[in-house]
């Protein structure tokens, strides 16, 4: 199964359970109390989600390593490696 | 296999690299002679017009033709076809993918092999995004790009693996062989491709943390052309895996 048909899967049995509660389509007769906490879910999901995305990504960006060490490191060895070609014979 | 059979082809596709040419195979060589690794550096160039295939030559001259491989192409052709290209005389049991302009660092190669001898991982992949891996040389936009594009992949696609665009990577040879055959994504999605692919297979992925020194992006920035085509490329990859 595809990744998107796993998603339309996924998100076609959420939304059943959530229309079932919301709309009573069994006609179980539950307590309103039910109905009115599972009606605004998949917004609340929805927006729980963006939340967590934002805030995912804005810690990932704080905290990408910058390797300043390795930039330095670098340069040292391409003068050595220049240096040591140059002796071998390379014309560069 | 016994570890003294083991050998590690580097493919090195170039394109105008004549300056950095002979700083990454003087860096493959330090770090494998230092190692005791066996290994043999292919470099693939693309009909570069700055000469590159000429320093090539003057780098197999000094460091022997057994050690460094010439497979030169024509033209610019896809970096698929340069990995099949430059694994048809590749004498290595395994294959190690890197870019030639520097921004991946040999000094990991090491540490690619430990890894994958730690837990006989198929292919290991270097990661800028877990432990002390990182970049170097990139701004703010850069880095939320980067990091957005990876969360939308992993969020889309939940690869088991942290960097998927990366292209410093270990394979053994057949299965980098059955990989790129499969593969039909061109640029960044390329890369992704092989790890969902890799997965979708059921091959094992280990990961070392890599510095990425990026010393191109001042002169190429990352415009919103590559951006629509990453995406549509992940969109496409969601759809069929």
């Amino acid at each position: 199964m595809t990744k998107l048909l796993q998603w339309l899967l996924g998100v076609s049995l959420v939304l059943t359970a959530w229309a079932l509660v919301s709309f009573d389509l069994l006609e179980l007769s539950l307590p309103p109390a039910y109905r009115e906490m599972a009606w605004p879910m998949p917004l609340y999901l929805l927006v729980s989600f963006g939340c967590y995305s934002l805030a995912t990504v804005g810690y990932r960006v704080a905290t990408f390593n910058d390797c300043v060490d390795a930039a330095k490191e670098l340069q040292v060895q391409i003068k050595e490696a220049k240096a040591d070609l140059r002796k071998k014979g390379l014309k560069m | 296999a016994a570890a003294r059979e083991d050998k590690y082809s580097v493919l090195l596709p170039t394109y105008n690299e004549r300056e950095n040419l002979p700083l990454i195979v003087w860096l493959l060589v330090k770090y494998f002679n230092e190692s005791g690794y066996n290994y043999e550096i292919i470099i693939i160039d693309d009909g570069s017009p700055d000469g590159t295939l000429e320093v090539a030559e003057q780098l197999q001259k000094i460091y022997g033709s057994n050690k460094i491989l010439l497979r030169p192409r024509e033209k610019k052709l896809g970096l698929g076809t340069a990995y099949i290209h430059g694994m048809k005389h590749a004498s290595g049991n395994f294959v190690i993918i890197m870019d030639a302009d520097l921004s991946h660092h040999p000094k990991f190669i090491p540490e690619f092999i430990e890894k994958q001898k730690e837990g006989d991982y198929d292919l290991v992949s270097g990661t800028r995004y877990r432990g002390n891996g990182g970049v170097y040389g990139w701004d703010l936009r850069r880095k939320l790009i980067s990091r957005g594009a990876n969360f939308l992949s992993q969020v889309l696609l939940r690869p088991g693996a942290s960097d998927l665009t990366g292209s410093f990577r270990l394979y053994k040879k057949h299965v980098l062989e059955s990989l790129v055959e499969r593969c039909v994504s061109k640029g960044y999605v390329f890369q992704m491709e092989m790890i969902v692919r890799a997965r979708q297979l059921n091959y094992t992925v280990g990961e070392v943390p890599i510095s990425f020194v990026d010393r191109v992006y001042g002169e190429s920035k990352l415009g919103g052309n590559e951006i629509v085509s990453f995406v549509k490329g992940l969109l496409t990859l969601f759809a069929t895996t």
